[in-house]
Parts: C-alpha cells; structure tokens; sequence
C-alpha cells in the first residue's frame, strides 16, 4: 500500500497498480482510447495522458505504475491542451461524414472532440481512400474510420483467439486489415462482433438488415414473424439511456406489435425446445456410448470456431440447431400449415444480442427448397434505431405478452441469454429425464459466477456427471486443448459461448464496455429465473403440445430433420 | 520443387521454433520462392501457430518482403535522399502510371515489377534506377516512359524468338 496526491487529493494505492486504476476507483474521471478493461495496456493513444511531478513529459495512465509520494495532475493545461491535441490530429484524417456513420452519436472520438471543445480544424491530414469492407454478412468494416487504438485487434487475438485482424503496414501506412488484404469474409474471422463493441468510431459495425425488414413490413403479401432472443429484453432498455439491468420484454413485445409485426413469439420458448432436443441428446450419448464430452451449438460464431480450428471436434459438437433456427424451422413448417400460408410468404425475423446470427441464419445447412428458417437477423441495436424511426415511446408503453402457441417459456429458455444458463437448463431436464424427478434446487451456484470458466460435477441419479461452461473462445480453446492433452474422460458435456459472459455481452448489444454492465444485464436474468413459476423445459406446455401435435418425440424423425443440423471442415478460411 | 515442397524443406531446420523464428523464417521462403505467397504464409502460421493476418503484418511492416513474384523486368527507383532531392518521386510515378502497378507489385502479364529501395549508393547519378541490376542515371520523368518501352519492344523480341 502506498500513498499519491491527485490533483492534491490525497488517495491509496496498490505498489504496482496503474495510475488510471487508481484515478477510475477514486472518481477521476481522465479519457481512454486504446484501452480495454481487462486486456494489458498499450499506452498506444496517449490519450490518458497526466502530468507527474518531476517529470518533464507527459505520462500515459493506463500503463504507467503507481509508486509512494507521486502527485500527480490529471487536468493541467498541459494535460487537457495535449489531448485535445491528440483528438484534432486523430480527426485531421478522418472522414467528416459523422452524420451518415452508424456510430453517429455514440462514437467515442465525436464525444472527445465535443467534451475537449474541439470547435476548429488546425490540422489538414492527408485523407487516404480505401474501400469498405462488406463481403462478410455480419460486419462491415470501413478501414477509413479506424484510427489504430488497436481494440479490435487484441479483442480478437486476445479474448477470442482468433486474430482474423491485425495492424497492416508501417507507419502512415499502417491500416488494421486481414491477411493479405482480403474482405473479411475469407478470413479466420468467426463473426462474433466482439470487435464492433470495441470499436471506438464506425470502423467494424453489423451488417444492417433494418431496409430488408422495413420492406418486408411494408409489403401487405407478406406475413412478417418475429422472434426475440433471451438476452434482448434485458439489454435493450439501455439503448433509450435506462441504466444496464433493466427488463422491458413486456415493452417490446408491445413495441413489436407496434412496427407491424404480425406475430411475435420469444426465442425463449425455442430455448426450451433445444434443451428438449439437447437434453434427450446427452443422456443418449451418456447411456449408449455416444461421442463425448458432448458440446452445445447454439452459439454461430462457437460453431465456426470448431469447424475452422477442430474439425476432429466436431463429432462432440451438438447437432441441435440454435434456437433461433428451430424455431425459424417450426415457423416455415407446422406454423406455416397451420395458419395455411405459404412458407415462401412468410418473412420470418428475428432479434438478436449476435452479429454471427446473421451469418448462421444464411449458412446452406439452414435454407430448404430456397425457404430459410430465417430471413433476416436484427441486432439489439438495429432493434432500437428501428423502434426509434418510428416514434415508439418504449417506456410508456402498456406491456403485452408473445403472440401463441410460441410465446410461452420457461426461465430455464430465459437464461440461455447468459454464460452458464444453457448448462443449468439442460441439466435441470437431464435429471428430470434420468431419474424422473426434479432437482430439490434448481440453481447450481458453481455455474453462475462471472469467470470465464467453470466446472461442476454432480450426480444424476447413478449417473456421474461432469460439466464444463466457458465463455470467450480463448478460454475454450485452452479447455479443448487441455481435454486433448491431457485426455480429459471427467467432462461430459460443455457449453460454450462465444462472447465473454455469453449473449448478454454480444456483438449485437447495445455497446457499453464495462463489466459491471455485463453483470447488470446477467444478474435480471437470474432474477426472473428466481421470481418465474415455470423454471424447467420439460414443463413448458406449449413444448409439450408441440411435440404432441407435431413432432412426435425428442429427436425423432421429425426433430431430426427440422431441429438438427451438420456441420463442415473449413479449410478455405485464412486462418 | 513445388512452393510447398520447398516451405516444408525450410521449416525442417526450425525444429521447436517459436513466432520468435517468423522473420529468418520469412526471408528464407522469399529467398527460395521469390516471394511470399498465401499458401506459404498459410503453411508458415500452420506451423508457428500464428494467424496468417499476424504474419501478413509483420512481413508488411519490413519492405523487404513481397507477395508477387518479380517480372522478368525488376525495376528498382531509388528513394534515397539524394534522389529524392532530384524527383525520383515523379520519376516513380511515371513508372507507376505507364506500368499501372505501385510499389511491391507485378503487372499481370509478369513482365515487370516495380520496387521503391532506399539509397543503392549511386548518389552522383541521382535519380537512378536499375533495372534487373542495369542502372539508369540522371533520370526526368520523361525517361521512365521511353525505359518502359524499350524493354516492352525487348520483351516482345524476345516472345517472337521463343
């Protein structure tokens, strides 16, 4: 423990901590660009730059050690005048179309330049053209925007272990690209999104799909269905400035209803079905010595991951579709007959936290005769941009419910939206399918803290069950490689996320970087999870009544050919 | 020998190698092959356990490395300070212009291949540039233009003998 004068404030501080982790925990508040929570600093930008005393220049926070006596300035003039300075150069190259970017009012380098009062261009840079990257369905990247904090590339390396980006050339010349220069959509890139969260400007966002659905909309041939993920009514909210842990899925349900949807039904449901199909998996591939440990599928980015880097992993890979596909699958089948429509006239939507969603939803394994389960994929964010072209005051709006016989859910669907929850969802109808009873408690406290991966090991009747959930594909990668190496037999089944804390920080959410926002956004869940009657999958009714009118039994024929998938050995991707 | 044929020949000898071999390891494929191609930097990353974007941007960082063959015709514009100072710049852009290719690239027929190098110690002959090791001294942007086409009539000797 040592001591240090902030702008001669006297305040604690940990020998080795940096000084902007002392500056955030004392509420002085000095602004950051290259920096991303939890990722080692690279004092690239400068822009967290202080005045020490005794020092002569300038010393960036972020990656700059405490140590006893230091005073420290963090509002100097000189401190201010040269960030400010750093933002003019930063904008003297930057294209000046802010009112045509997707950042457009939530752009970090808009916000510096308006908070440091930026009200003068002093520096002309040479504006060098370069061509938008929009091969790859889920982002879109506009290397124009990019100012080199270098987020993208380490979010990428770092936490997902993919590294599809990285700094190209030297110098001026210095761009983030993919191998070779090639679109992103022949990279190793898994299309998580990760990167368009830490994007400070408009350089890596979604592939918007909001024109598709506001024509679909429009069209009075077209019978437009939606969907909305588990962790969407629980992030949204925050996109109309309500602080993180706020659910509003009666709100937009309504706000749905709203834009003109004519049915709205909740993934959650869709979530239950999964773990039907899942469930009824693992205990198959438990008791008939299947191929184990058994891995989840619902996350499309997880999904590519495997293809792309452990083909020999696929056996172990869940052939359960998402339940974005299932139910996109059920809407084209046994709704479409229902309702008597055409499944080529039925437009089917859905919300998600996930930019790889997009590209699951376009993957060949997911189109039959030319029909897609799904057509188009919306983002968190599209959502809200799109609620808000229409005028829609969310917070005041009378809640409704989904639209039947897809509407109803169990927490257990609701909890898929967070790291762990898939897990304590498949365990929870496991045990049920094994023993023929219910667990005396529900939650598995083991599986539900914030780390990136957890471990659990519980009796299933006479059956000794290992679990594994991780989340951020760098924490998978270590766990796949550790049950190769070491061959692993005490795992069985493993949910992965792709996105660190699962889809409640995916890239289709609202962007918010701390983590403290991800907790928010996991803690409602458990919430409605702790206040729900119907906590289990196996129990939801209209699961059941779809099984019983339609699908026959969990992975049957039918599930078989609507509900599951195959998947393929990427060797074309640069990776 | 196949290029990876060859890559596989290099990276035999860097048994146990960490990314700490990438750039010994780059110059010894480009000094076999030429230059270095996707399926080189591919099977390079394979085997350091390197994405091939981390590799394409350290060999991008170095001028020294390429990523299309040389044409038969390697013109090299000097970019010292002395060229500089006597306009090797627009002699480099005439190059550009006439061949329709920049620095590090090779025309689609694989004719020529154009090269931005620092300083090859010909200071009094500034600008100069070598072509295939021939030098040219003294050059105005005029004499890119008649260079380019004295090797096309040359390189089209050639194709009529073949």
């Amino acid at each position: 423990m040592c001591h240090i004068e902030i702008n001669g404030r006297v305040a604690k501080a940990k020998v080795g901590e940096t000084l902007l982790e002392v500056l955030r925990r004392e509420g002085v508040s000095v602004p950051t660009l290259c920096n991303v929570e939890g990722l080692n600093p690279t004092g690239a930008c400068r822009m967290c730059v202080v005045e020490v005393e005794g020092r002569g220049n300038l010393v960036p926070s972020c990656a700059f050690p405490v140590s006893d006596g230091m005073k420290i300035r963090t509002h100097s003039a000189k401190a201010v005048q040269a960030r400010k300075t750093i933002v003019e150069l930063l904008l003297s190259s930057h294209p000046d179309d802010c009112n045509y970017c997707a950042r457009n009012g939530n752009c970090e380098l808009q916000n510096l330049a308006a908070e440091l009062g930026v009200r003068q261009r002093r520096y002309l840079g040479k504006h060098k053209k370069m061509k938008v990257d929009v091969a790859n369905p889920s982002l879109v990247r506009d290397p124009e925007k990019c100012i080199l904090c270098g987020r993208c590339v380490r979010v990428c390396e770092e936490i997902q272990n993919v590294g599809a980006i990285d700094f190209i050339g030297r110098g001026s010349d210095s761009t983030v690209g993919t191998a070779f220069n090639e679109g992103l959509n022949v990279s190793s890139c898994i299309n998580c999104g990760q990167c368009s969260l830490v994007c400070p400007t408009g350089a890596l966002v979604e592939k918007r799909s909001i024109e598709d659905v506001m024509t679909a909309l429009a069209d009075p041939k077209k019978y437009v269905v939606v969907q909305h993920a588990p962790s969407v009514s629980v992030t949204l909210a925050e996109e109309f400035g309500v602080r993180p842990g706020t659910d509003i899925d009666p709100q937009m349900v309504a706000a749905l209803r709203r834009l003109g949807f004519d049915r709205v039904f909740d993934t959650s449901f869709s979530a239950d079905l999964t773990i039907m199909e899942e469930a009824t998996e693992l205990v198959t591939r438990l008791t008939g010595g299947g191929v184990l440990p058994m891995m989840t599928s619902c996350s499309p980015g997880w999904i590519k991951f495997v293809e792309q880097y452990y083909p020999n992993m696929i056996p172990n890979l869940s052939t359960c579709k998402s339940p974005q596909q299932m139910l996109g699958a059920i809407i084209k089948s046994f709704f479409a007959k229902r309702e008597g429509l055409n499944p080529k006239d039925i437009v089917s939507v859905s919300i998600m936290p996930c930019t790889a969603k997009k590209f699951e939803a376009g993957r060949s394994e997911m189109i039959v005769d030319d029909v897609p389960d799904v057509d188009f994929v919306l983002t968190t964010r599209e959502l809200a941009q799109l609620i808000k072209m229409h005028g829609i005051d969310i917070e005041n709006l009378p809640g409704e419910t989904a639209d039947n016989p897809f509407g109803e859910r169990s927490s257990a669907g609701k909890l898929f939206g967070g790291s762990g929850g898939v897990m304590e969802a498949a365990i929870r109808t496991a045990y049920f399918m094994v023993t023929g009873e219910e667990m005396d408690d529900l939650k598995i406290p083991a599986l539900r803290t914030s780390k990136g991966r957890k471990e659990a090991k519980m009796k299933v009747g006479e059956l000794e069950l290992g679990v594994a959930v991780v989340s951020g594909l760098a924490n998978a990668r270590k766990l796949l490689d550790e049950i190769v190496e070491e061959q692993r037999t005490d795992i069985h089944f493993i949910e992965v996320m792709t996105c660190p804390g699962g889809c409640v920080s995916g890239g289709g959410q609202p962007i918010n970087l701390s983590s403290e926002t991800v907790k928010a956004r996991q803690k409602v869940l458990y919430k409605l999870d702790q206040q729900e009657v119907l906590r289990t999958s196996h129990q939801n009714p209209a699961v059941a009544r779809l099984y019983k009118e339609f699908l026959g039994k969990p992975n049957g024929e039918k599930p078989h050919r609507l509900l599951h998938t195959t998947y393929v050995e990427r060797t074309n991707v640069l990776k | 020998m196949t290029t990876e044929a060859k890559v596989t020949a290099i990276l035999a000898r860097y048994t146990d190698a960490k990314r700490d071999a990438l750039i010994p390891i780059l110059q010894e494929v480009q000094e076999a092959c030429g230059y270095l191609s996707k399926e080189a930097v591919i099977q390079i990353g394979a085997y350091l356990n390197l994405p091939t974007s981390k590799i394409y941007g350290v060999a991008t960082f170095y001028n020294q490395f390429r990523f299309q063959p040389v044409g038969d015709y390697h013109i090299q514009v000097c970019r010292g300070t002395a060229c500089h100072v006597k306009g090797s710049s627009g002699v480099f852009d005439r190059f550009s212009r006439d061949l329709g290719i920049s620095d590090g690239e090779t025309s689609k027929d694989g004719k020529f291949s154009l090269e931005v190098v620092s300083c090859i110690g010909a200071c009094g002959l500034a600008p100069v540039i070598a072509v295939n090791g021939e030098f040219h001294a003294k050059l105005v942007d005029d004499d890119a233009t008649r260079i380019v086409k004295t090797y096309k009539k040359e390189a089209a000797k050639k194709g009529e003998q073949k």
